[in-house]
């Protein structure tokens, strides 16, 4: 049967994480925790090929206890078992300490489960934001690596071949690869579906399997946590909000308005930076 | 240290498994690396079909700064098919060596072959600095790289500098840009980074300036090349918001569909594209690839209209670094008005024609640059840092 593994992180709702204006430092508490936006996308889209070819769907999360919360939604939504991996020694860890736990677990999870078809990662988190950890991850598995995927187009179980649509800034790119394939998945790629009921059930009840570092006896402990971790933050620091005088033109008539705004734009250096007046000024 | 995850990750147990490949051969890192012999700024050189991005010229100008900070040389790296023009180009933006990698492999952007070129031209020529685009193609090819050197990556950067130990300050927005963070990598050489487009400024291209060209092979073996581009489709409808000079961006306001039409007509007027917001998007009046915002696009334009759009955080992070940013709300406690340059508040439906209107005059009056084609003005940037349509 086919094997896919969905990554996902927990993060926190960017939405309700403010800067204490004292400490200049994030105030983090109460910030309710939600399964990474991309992610969910990663994970229907195994749902659905689970629906159609029939898979084994493998959601696996790094992160801190109450992360299995974060899989229980995806066992409510449909996969079949959910694997947190939690110690204090992978706290601090950078993408590159990040792709290798993530990257052993998905190891692991192929020793229960049999051998993985498709990774799933997401475009990026909403807290990290760097997008590194599906690219880690391919290359540590040794993984076809299909980033940015707007959709999948065509997988040929037979010919072990998949067609998918990768989104670029100027365009699209329809991409043909041999599985075994990392996907990292973008929003566009489908609507996420909601939570059945026998899902809910399910996931009341379950348990997600937690792993620490004792679960893996090749670990090479250099390589996780704060220690694997090459890259150092230095400082941060809450940027001087932009300072913009607003102008506010009345609205009243529309004609007068919109005559005011245009005549203020070809006053300003943006028309020139825009090339409207190069012409006129030659 | 120097000890390669990838090795690492093979000594296990030895895979057993039929589906999975072998192992890449050849993309473990060196033994004992000497770190003090790396030297110079290298900057990899994005292009499709043998025109450069525009944020390749951008990072060599940044990288050039750097490099005469270091007191060490400024590197590009160019791969493609039939590049070679782009090897003289760097040239002119800057850079003192190119290293240069021509071959029909490297028509089409697929990881593998580009990564190993990538790495064999780091670990030859060892620079201590490496810097890419934070684009699709940039962040894919970065995150492979620095996995298998190994080294520390910082993504997305908008500010970078090095200190008197050489070491890169890469600075990027962290938490929805509520922060800015510094990031360090002390351990490995390269120090790696991803810079955003349209962040920093390319140098005035000197035709004049002078530097060495070192052609590498490709060598390049036939496994690293399953993945296929079946065909590249280039964005239709101008959706290239991520480039896009000019933005005309729509919100829940909108009140549905029919009035992106609207907002067409006036980014039409002004040779811009269409954004929206993610509730309208949600709502299903406008495809996602139009979405500004954390979860769509990071936009960096001249001029960004913001109509009935209320500036919720996870919209504003994406817009907010646009030059001139125009509001129209009916809700003069909209958020959006703090950050606006331009704000009118009233009715967009009677605002926004009228504004597409004016535009369309002032063309007519030949206010706008005329260029023969009826659209006063070129979209530059829109595509490709090739030649401007209509510049005189
Ligand atoms: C994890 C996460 C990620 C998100 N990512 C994004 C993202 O990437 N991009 C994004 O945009 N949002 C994002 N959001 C959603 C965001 O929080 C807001 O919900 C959204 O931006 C609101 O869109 P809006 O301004 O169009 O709608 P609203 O907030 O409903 O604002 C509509 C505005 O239109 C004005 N208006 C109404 N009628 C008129 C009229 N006739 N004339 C003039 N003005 C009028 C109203 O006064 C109001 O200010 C995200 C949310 C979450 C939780
Ligand atoms: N701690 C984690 N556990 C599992 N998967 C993760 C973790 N962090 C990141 N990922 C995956 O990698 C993707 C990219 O993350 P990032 O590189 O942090 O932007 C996410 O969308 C997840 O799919």
């Amino acid at each position: 049967m086919l094997h896919l593994v969905v990554c996902i992180k927990q993060v926190p709702d960017s939405r309700e994480i403010r800067i204490d204006p004292k400490t200049n430092t994030l105030i983090r508490q109460g910030v309710p925790a939600i399964v990474n936006y991309y992610d969910l996308h990663g994970l229907e889209e195994a749902l659905r090929i689970k629906d159609r070819h029939g898979a084994r769907v493998t959601v696996v999360t790094m992160g801190p206890p109450s992360a299995d919360k974060a899989l229980k939604q995806c066992i409510a939504m449909g996969a079949d078992e959910g694997v947190l991996v939690s110690d204090r020694a992978f706290a601090g860890a950078d993408t590159l300490a990040t792709s290798y736990v993530v990257a052993m677990t998905i190891r692991k999870a192929e020793e229960e489960w049999g051998p993985v078809d498709i990774v799933f990662c997401g475009k990026q988190t909403l807290d990290g934001d760097t997008g590194q950890v599906g690219p880690g991850v391919a290359c540590r598995l040794d993984l076809e690596q299909l980033t940015y995927v707007e959709k999948v187009e065509h997988l040929d179980l037979e010919r072990r071949e998949i067609i998918v649509h990768r989104h670029l800034e100027d365009g699209v790119e329809r991409v043909r690869a041999k599985l075994p394939v990392l996907i990292t998945a973008l929003a566009e790629l489908n609507e996420p579906r909601r939570a059945s009921l026998p899902g809910v059930l399910r996931a009341a009840r379950y348990k997600p399997m937690v792993w620490t570092t004792n679960d893996f006896p090749d670990l090479d402990r250099s390589k996780i946590g704060l220690r694997g971790s090459p890259t150092i933050v230095a400082k941060t620091w809450v940027p001087e909000p932009r300072k913009v005088n607003t102008e506010y033109i009345p609205a009243d008539p529309p004609e007068a308005a919109a005559e005011a705004l245009v005549e203020r734009l070809f006053a300003s250096d943006i028309a020139e930076k825009l090339g409207w007046v190069q012409g006129v000024r030659a | 240290m120097s000890d390669g995850t990838q090795t690492e990750l093979q000594r296990g147990e030895p895979r057993r498994d039929p589906k999975r490949r072998k192992p890449m051969v050849g993309l473990q890192p060196e033994g004992d690396v000497d770190w003090s012999s790396y030297r110079g700024v290298l900057v990899v050189v994005e292009q499709r079909a043998g025109v450069a991005k525009p944020v390749s010229w951008q990072l060599l100008g940044e990288g050039r700064r750097l490099a005469d900070k270091l007191d060490a040389p400024l590197l590009a790296l160019v791969m493609g098919h039939q590049v070679a023009h782009l090897a003289e180009e760097a040239i002119c933006y800057g850079a003192d060596r190119v290293y240069l990698c021509d071959s029909p492999e490297l028509r089409d952007y697929r990881t593998r072959p580009y990564s190993r070129v990538c790495l064999h031209v780091i670990r030859t020529f060892k620079p201590e600095i490496v810097l890419m685009g934070a684009t699709y193609t940039g962040r894919d090819l970065a995150g492979a790289i620095a996995t298998h050197l190994p080294t520390g990556l910082t993504a997305d950067s908008t500010m970078l500098d090095v200190d008197e130990d050489r070491l890169l300050l890469a600075s990027r927005p962290a938490f929805s840009e509520k922060m800015l963070a510094t990031i360090l990598c002390k351990q490995f050489k390269p120090q790696m980074a991803t810079a955003r487009a349209g962040v920093f400024e390319a140098l005035p291209r000197d035709p004049s300036r002078t530097g060495e060209i070192i052609t590498v092979p490709p060598q390049i073996p036939p496994e690293d090349i399953a993945t296929e581009v079946l065909e590249f489709i280039a964005a239709t409808d101008r959706v290239n918001l991520a480039e896009a000079e000019v933005i005309v961006a729509g919100g829940r306001g909108l009140g549905g569909p029919a009035a992106f039409a609207m907002l067409k007509e006036l980014a039409d007027a002004l040779g811009g594209v269409v954004g929206a917001s993610r509730a309208a998007v949600d709502l299903g009046w406008i495809d996602h690839r139009h979405q500004v915002g954390q979860t769509g696009t990071t936009v960096r334009p001249k001029l960004y209209f913001a109509i009935g759009i209320s500036g919720a955080v996870q919209h504003v992070v994406g817009m907010q670094n646009a030059e001139c940013i125009i509001a129209i709300n009916k809700d003069p406690a909209a958020p959006i008005f703090q950050i606006a340059h331009y704000g009118i508040v009233g009715d967009l439906f009677q605002i926004v024609p009228a504004i597409t209107e004016a535009v369309r005059a002032r063309k007519a009056a030949g206010g706008l640059r005329a260029d023969g084609e009826g659209v006063g003005f070129s979209l530059t940037g829109a595509g490709s840092g090739g030649p401007v349509r209509g510049a005189e």
